[in-house]
């Protein structure tokens, strides 16, 4: 491949070519200061081709491929080269992990305590891992979860954090200019723009913590918080687990593990100052 | 060497890899689905710590690959045993389920199995009540092409356990030149513990080869031809030999295991008797080795040729037309 | 119709652990996991005792356990079949 990169991030080693230079060049730029992998070794690969041979150069078409492909995936606009780059990355582990249970979720540590947050689409997790990680918190990563089957610690994974829409303003208002990719305009899901983790998640990507709390949050409505029950929480998490199907007993055990040993919340929330104060009340309580 | 070449070396003697392209060889591991057959190749050797890592997950996973393929075969099996037919596992599915060599590491997508012809519409409906689907809707154009020319029932899916199920008749399809001989598969196949069927080894080597060269136009071509070698090296004796040359025969496929001999000792260094390559091997060889570090296929032109010719395979140039015709006015 | 007899896989096949008044099943042989309500977990425990019938499996139900639901026993086994929990003898 004509362009490449090589990321390591939390315990995942990436490399990505692509065609063309301008996606490179911005993932490059968004994750500065990220360590390259040691002896250049990579767990994935993530490639960035033309759709078609003349789509390089013609209205150039960027598919997402890799080690592992999602076979009707739509190709993007070479504007929005970073944006696949990212899915690329998502779509290696999603599809290619097998070491660590896979969540989809947002994870956020203080004091050796992680939070972690899962939800559909559209419920806000990325945001309130964003704002929680300006806060004081320790963001471990916005899209997936990494637990540890033997252990049952957390792993970070803190991948830049897709901010969407109206998200876009609110942190743009908390964070230096300059952790900030382009703004993705016209993207599929709307606009988009990605952040970088502050210094401090960088430079503590190898620092797993331990499980506190399992949080449901579900953006829309007046604040409201009720327990989840364990058998509740077990099977929302298999369904919010790319994974747990191929990882058979030892991922039975972790999860079953996990929702015996920590409590499970839904909350209702209005908007993200809300649920960064609830978070914070919960915090209080669980330190007590 | 790099990509292909580089992964066809590491599984034919692992202990010769030593500094390399790890990457690379991962990748074109990963694009041939050959990811785990190599994990268990190398297993025990000295590796770099996070490539190690990799085989050790990809090994992990093969045992999960297993235990999913044996179960789909048990929920058939439950599925079939009161119409009292033989049901013989192919592919994949039969490597795992007689545990031969040729399961190491094997990954499988579908449970493929041969059944005979006249029980088809008993096997579909036990199927159906079973909770398999259709994935396509009964009675169109493609469902009656599907069941009047090829060489299976439409695929069915599983509706809980979202795994597809190939059953097939006949191991190519009907508009194909060679015609195997199904009924002879099914009597010579084996049968297991718990009453499934495989087919006989030199039947699953006629099935290998016929499935590699004389359908389709050679995707997944290393992983065939590594199955090949898997079962020659298990099986291989004088007498095996004889069987195997007059399996081909009568299936009619003589050439496709021939050319499926000579190009295992090359790649994999089969030790079999086989002939010196011809121009034609040599198409077949580019072909199978036409993927870089990246695991990017190369040779468009190369690829193209044999996406046809997989099309001319399955039916009569006519045939083709008429068909492709009709599939455009579907558009 | 004379009562189709079901088979359980043994104990050692079945990881079951309780999650407040369900059960959480992971089943080795199909490596499947199935969040089960009463009266799964039963009718899985009295089909230990060997192979049975409906009417065997009721009997040796209301003797071990405080079981209601006869009526709808053939649905239950019907759904424990489809996951491939017990099949027929």
């Amino acid at each position: 491949m004509r362009h490449r990169l090589a990321l390591q991030i939390g315990p995942v080693a990436f490399r990505i070519g692509s065609a063309w230079r301008s996606p490179l060049d911005a993932l490059a730029r968004l994750y500065a200061g990220y360590p390259a992998p040691a002896d250049g070794l990579c767990d994935f690969t993530v490639r960035l081709e033309p759709e078609r041979p003349w789509r390089r150069f013609l209205r150039p078409s960027v598919a997402i491929r890799g080690d592992y492909v999602l076979p009707d995936a739509a190709p993007l606009a070479l504007a929005h080269g970073l944006l696949a780059a990212e899915m690329g990355m998502n779509l290696q582990m999603a599809l290619g992990q097998r070491t660590w249970l896979l969540l989809h979720a947002a994870t956020v540590e203080k004091d050796g305590r992680a939070i972690v947050m899962t939800g559909e689409s559209g419920a806000g997790k990325s945001t309130l891992a964003a704002l929680l990680g300006e806060r004081g918190w320790r963001l471990m990563g916005d899209e997936f979860a990494l637990l540890d089957l033997a252990s049952g610690a957390l792993l970070p994974f803190p991948r830049a954090i897709s901010l969407k829409n109206g998200a876009i303003g609110v942190m743009e208002a908390e964070a230096a200019a300059d952790r900030f990719g382009p703004r993705l305009a016209g993207t599929p899901k709307g606009d988009i723009r990605h952040l970088r983790p502050n210094a401090e998640a960088i430079a503590r990507m190898g620092e797993g913590a331990r499980p506190a709390l399992i949080l449901f949050p579900r953006f829309g409505s007046a604040a409201a918080v009720r327990g989840v029950g364990q058998a509740e929480a077990f099977m929302r998490l298999t369904q919010a687990s790319t994974n747990y199907v191929a990882l058979g007993r030892r991922g039975f055990d972790a999860l079953a593990n996990l929702v015996r040993g920590v409590p499970a919340l839904a909350i209702d929330y209005p908007d993200t100052e809300t649920a960064v104060g609830l978070i914070a009340d919960f915090r209080r309580e669980l330190a007590a | 060497m790099t990509g292909a070449r580089s992964l066809v070396r590491a599984l034919r003697d692992p202990g010769s890899v030593g500094a390399c392209d790890w990457n690379g060889l991962v990748s074109a591991a990963r694009a041939e689905q050959l990811i785990g057959s190599l994990a268990f190749r190398m297993e025990g050797r000295k590796l770099p710590p996070r490539i190690e890592a990799i085989f050790a997950a990809a090994r992990r996973d093969a045992a999960h690959v297993r235990t999913r393929t044996l179960w789909e075969a048990e929920m058939c099996r439950r599925a079939l045993a009161p119409l009292g037919i033989p049901v013989v596992l192919m592919k994949g599915t039969a490597f795992h389920a007689a545990g031969l060599e040729a399961s190491l590491g094997r990954s499988v997508g579908d449970l493929d199995i041969l059944v005979p012809r006249e029980s088809l519409p008993a096997v579909e409906s036990a199927l159906l009540d079973a909770g398999w689907e259709r994935l396509k809707q009964a009675g169109g154009y493609d469902d009656v092409y599907y069941r009047r020319w090829m060489h299976e029932l439409p695929p069915l899916i599983h509706k809980d356990r979202d795994r597809m199920i190939d059953v097939h008749h006949t191991i190519l399809p009907l508009t194909a030149r060679p015609r195997p001989d199904a009924a002879a598969l099914i009597e010579g196949s084996v049968a297991l513990d718990n009453g499934l069927r495989v087919l006989a080894p030199a039947d699953m080597i006629v099935h290998a080869a016929a499935h590699l060269f004389a359908d389709g136009d050679l995707a997944g071509g290393l992983r065939n031809l590594w199955d090949i070698d898997r079962l020659l090296r298990e099986f291989d004796s004088v007498d095996f030999r004889r069987t195997l040359e007059e399996r081909a025969r009568l299936h009619q496929l003589a050439a496709p295991v021939g050319r499926a001999l000579r190009l295992a000792r090359r790649l994999y260094g089969t030790p079999v008797a086989a002939g010196r390559l011809t121009v034609a091997d040599r198409l077949f060889e580019a072909r199978l080795l036409a993927r870089n570090s990246w695991g990017q296929e190369r040779g468009k032109l190369l690829r193209f040729a044999f996406y046809l010719r997989g099309h001319l395979l399955r039916m009569p140039p006519l045939m083709l037309a008429r068909h492709l015709w009709t599939k455009a006015a579907m558009r | 119709m004379a009562g189709s007899r079901y088979i359980a896989d043994p104990e050692s096949a079945v990881t079951k652990v309780a999650l407040d008044g369900l059960a959480v099943l992971f089943h080795e042989p199909s490596g499947m996991t199935h969040i089960v309500a009463s009266p799964a977990p039963e009718i899985l425990d009295a089909l230990q005792q060997g192979p049975a019938d409906a009417a065997e499996l009721l009997r040796r139900l209301h003797a071990r356990f405080d079981f209601e639901g006869d009526e709808a026993i053939h649905a239950r086994l019907g759904e424990l079949e489809a996951a491939g929990l017990v099949r027929r003898a």
